[in-house]
């Protein structure tokens, strides 16, 4: 990241402290594609749509979306940490956020999620 | 004009929560795009920032209750199993779809992608609350973070158009059914 330039404000030309955001935006990424990942993995495998069972009544739907959103909140607490009071590229955050929805997006897919599955 | 328990609940989670969140869109996402096309931050008061935010938070809220109410109330009602015996599906609507071939991929492709997009919702508007929240009128000077914003509720827009218009199509074909039944108005005639 070091490569990417960071974000600049266009009255003063200082880099403007967009750590926070950059935090917020990567984690709703990571948070997406962790729940495509684990609804697939659950949709492909038995065993471990068995331990996504956390709640009988809601089935494996319980422990798919709680262990996304457990992710989704862990990686949103260790980047803002790791981000604070950081001017970032948020170009590129921005660019691999979007990739990680459309990733998060496509695995909950049915007809795609089938497709990587050979059904 | 009587419902059920389970109507009743099924109707708070698809037309309360999840009706009154994607009404709540429109509104954002002129808001934000007001934000976004404009050059200074003096563009937008204080009191737009205050309202943007009131509204993101209900916008939160109306999200994460429309998903929690339909995962963890009315789901378990959907997906129930009829005991041995049953051939009567009318309290089971996800046996009522599958067992008829021309009615399962309601729930084949139907619900088993709405139970899972429907989450990317609130998940994508927590975040464009938060950063809403933190930059407030500063949010006019990070065109980057304007732009995320803006293209996370658009997508959580197409997560809850998706998630509600199957949810009423499924509930169309196979409605969620059953509790105890509450009249919510006497015979007028």
């Amino acid at each position: 990241m070091k490569n990417h330039p960071a974000e600049v404000d266009e009255d003063s030309g200082s880099a403007i402290q967009n750590g926070p955001a950059g935090a917020a935006i990567l984690s709703a990424g990571v948070g997406c594609v962790s729940l495509g990942i684990c609804a697939w993995l659950g949709d492909a495998f038995p065993a471990i749509a068995r331990i996504f069972d956390f709640y009988a009544p809601t089935g494996p739907l319980s422990g798919v979306t709680t262990t996304a959103i457990i992710i989704w909140l862990v990686s949103w607490g260790i980047l803002a940490k790791a981000w604070r009071g950081k001017s970032l590229p948020l170009g590129m955050i921005n660019m691999i956020a979007y990739l990680l929805l459309g990733a998060g997006a496509l695995l909950t897919f049915p007809p795609f999620g089938d497709l990587l599955q050979g059904k | 004009m009587q419902m059920s328990y389970r109507e009743l609940i099924t109707a708070l989670h698809g037309m309360g929560f999840g009706a009154f969140f994607l009404l709540t869109f429109s509104g954002v996402l002129i808001l934000l795009h007001r934000i976004r096309t404009s050059n200074a931050p003096s563009a937008i008061s204080r009191g737009e920032l205050r309202l943007m935010r009131a509204y993101l938070i209900a916008m939160c809220v109306l999200g994460w209750g429309a998903v929690l109410s339909g995962a963890y109330f009315v789901y378990p009602w959907y997906r129930a199993h009829p005991p041995p015996g049953i051939t009567d599906y009318g309290e089971y609507p996800q046996r009522r779809l599958l067992s008829n071939p021309m009615t399962a991929d309601w729930h084949r492709f139907g619900m088993e992608w709405k139970e899972y997009v429907a989450w990317f919702a609130p998940i994508a508007m927590t975040m464009v609350a938060y950063v809403a929240i933190k930059y407030g009128t500063d949010l006019a000077k990070h065109r980057k973070v304007r732009n995320a914003a803006f293209t996370f509720a658009a997508a959580a827009f197409i997560a809850a158009g998706v998630a509600g218009a199957l949810g009423a199509l499924i509930n169309k074909n196979a409605p969620v059914q059953g509790g105890a039944t509450m009249t919510l108005m006497g015979n007028l005639k």
